[in-house]
């Protein structure tokens, strides 16, 4: 075994750490669970390098912080949870309206309300569909291990400063809270000239950082023109992962901390003798939904497993497009879905999916339904003609 | 292959401390782990625990179904997590306050008075890392040599003066740990206890 150098982190420390390793150069927060080793780390932190640490009098005015210094051109992070994040809602229209790049960690608890500062994954729908008002997307990173999670900060920065957008860190209670080895490698990328960045407008034409544009007409070009960005976005900034997917039969769609149960479901339901696989999106938004069409091609049944009521499971669906059965699995409150209660899900689609040719002639009879038409029967072709042989349109 | 232990007892009893070595020490010995707290409000005066799953490969699952051992250090604790234990796991209670067996025949009951010996020792704090000893006499999830690095190296940090006490201590767990006491031994009351 070779030496590795690692050192054990908790992931709120982690994720601050590799913001400061990127040259983050102001930080706004205000205090709140399970996110507040974060917001502790840059208070220490932030002031030993010399950088802005602002705890400020409430959400709200963290994140209208971290709008007027994105304008002038810093990097910026802001962390919060649930509670907190709903109130940056209407600044996060305003910076994805004016065009500024600020990073913001959500450490999702869960909700709605004050909820509980248990661990959840209730804020996707926010993160990647709504929060604040108007034809916008924001891209959404959701980092499944500590490791993963600093790695992802950096490319927060990268993305946030090439598009001129905010970006969401969505992590969750437990990969907050949670402390893994990990390699102290940080990236620190390069840095935009941001032209965008108002200061002393000496010997060049002022700059000028908005999101009101009263006139119809011009409001519409800026909105095409973002629709444009988000469009190159969506094409070229997808990530997601997949785990012995190759063979499977089954695939579970999991993401962050839900994706490490299901990995172990995985696991567990191969040695039973299922054949799952796992496909884990990393970027939520943009949903790498061809890249899920192409694998749901292949199974015949696809589980979602969340830490929420089912909200990613509608990305899933639309992926899909009907064309296999999508099944959910997900508990919500601050509780988190076990191996083996993913397992029990699995069994229930198997079940539900189970090819016609490997029930008995009756039950497969009774079914009444098309065999795939891929599946190898051991009968010749014709034992198992499906009852349904003339197209519709025929009768 | 996965090893899990969880750490229970009162606040200020050093659980997640104890976990926290037990994560340095599989670092150290280049192992893959995982730790979490319980970082409900329970942690505020009440129980507190934490969660440590140390393997070959990288740690999937942080939660987990049942439990390989489970660190019990008071009653409370022993009525969660006693039921939680796998079949031929291990419980370590701390006998000087939990003054029955759980009586589970299918997994190994160890019943080290963690509240006595650290007493012995010199100061209360010291029960977790008793009994953080007594689990690696039974189930040697990392080394020995490894827990007392990481001891060295999450002391030396914090709480030098501490340092000698808390080698000590393991020292004890892992000497209780291979000499089982069975029943109660030289217990306090359990009010002076906390």
């Amino acid at each position: 075994m070779t030496k590795r150098r690692r050192v054990l982190m908790k992931g709120n420390e982690a994720i601050a750490e590799a913001a400061i390793r990127a040259s983050c150069d102001a930080y706004f927060g205000y205090p709140i669970t399970p996110q507040a080793e974060l917001f502790e780390w840059m208070a220490r932190r932030m002031p030993e390098e010399g950088r802005v640490f602002v705890q400020a009098e409430s959400e709200l005015g963290a994140i209208n912080m971290a709008l007027g210094a994105a304008a002038t051109g810093a990097r910026v992070l802001v962390s919060s949870s649930g509670p907190g994040i709903s109130l940056m809602g209407e600044a996060m229209s305003y910076l994805a309206g004016s065009e500024l790049p600020v990073v913001v960690v959500d450490v999702m608890r869960g909700g709605p309300g004050l909820g509980s500062i248990g661990p959840s994954q209730s804020d996707y729908l926010l993160a990647t569909k709504g929060h604040g008002h108007g034809d916008y997307r924001v891209p959404v990173l959701a980092p499944s291990s500590i490791a993963e999670a600093m790695e992802l900060v950096a490319t927060a920065f990268e993305l946030a400063e090439r598009y001129r957008t905010p970006v969401f860190i969505l992590a969750d209670g437990i990969l907050g809270q949670a402390m893994e080895p990990v390699e102290q490698r940080y990236r620190d990328p390069p840095r935009s000239e941001a032209p965008w960045a108002v200061g002393g407008a000496a010997g060049r034409p002022p700059r000028v950082v908005r999101s009101l544009h009263l006139e119809p007409e011009a409001l519409e070009a800026h909105n095409e023109r973002l629709q444009a960005k988000y469009r190159e976005i969506a094409g070229g900034e997808v990530r997601w992962a997949g785990e012995r997917l190759d063979d499977a039969d089954l695939a579970i769609v999991a993401y962050g901390t839900a994706a490490r149960v299901a990995r172990t479901a995985v696991a567990r339901a191969r040695a039973e003798g299922l054949r799952p696989g796992l496909f884990r999106p990393i970027t939520l938004w943009p949903f790498p939904e061809r890249e899920l069409a192409e694998v749901a091609s292949r199974v015949r049944g696809v589980l979602v497993v969340e830490l929420s009521a089912g909200q990613m499971l509608e990305d899933v669906r639309l992926a899909v497009e009907g064309r296999l059965p999508v099944a959910f699995h997900g508990r919500t409150g601050g509780m988190v879905p076990t191996p083996d209660g993913v397992i029990d899900a699995l069994r229930r689609l198997e079940a539900r999916v189970r090819p016609a040719w490997t029930l008995p002639l009756v039950e497969a009879a009774a079914l009444d339904r098309r065999p795939d038409p891929d599946t190898f029967s051991l009968f010749g072709d014709d034992a198992w003609r499906p009852l349904e042989t003339t197209p519709r349109g025929e009768r | 292959m996965e090893r899990s232990v969880v750490f229970a007892g009162f606040g200020g009893q050093g659980l997640l401390f104890a976990g926290q070595v037990l994560a340095h020490a599989a670092v150290i010995d280049e192992l893959e782990v995982l730790w979490i707290p319980s970082y409900g409000p329970e942690m505020r005066g009440g129980t507190a625990s934490c969660t440590v799953i140390v393997g070959d490969e990288p740690i999937g699952s942080p939660v987990v179904d049942r439990v390989d051992v489970a660190v019990a250090m008071n009653p409370p604790s022993v009525a969660k997590f006693g039921r939680q234990v796998a079949p031929g796991g291990l419980l370590i209670a701390n006998s000087s306050l939990v003054e029955e067996a759980y009586g589970r025949d299918d997994v190994e009951e160890l019943q080290v008075p963690c509240t006595a010996l650290a007493r012995e020792a010199g100061d209360d704090r010291l029960v977790s890392l008793i009994a953080l000893g007594a689990l690696i006499a039974r189930r040697p999830i990392v080394r020995p040599a490894a827990v007392r690095a990481a001891i060295r190296k999450v002391v030396a940090a914090r709480q030098p003066d501490a340092l000698r006490a808390d080698l000590a201590a393991f020292a004890v767990g892992l000497r209780a740990g291979r000499e089982p006491v069975r029943g109660r031994a030289a217990a306090p009351a359990p009010d002076a206890a906390r």
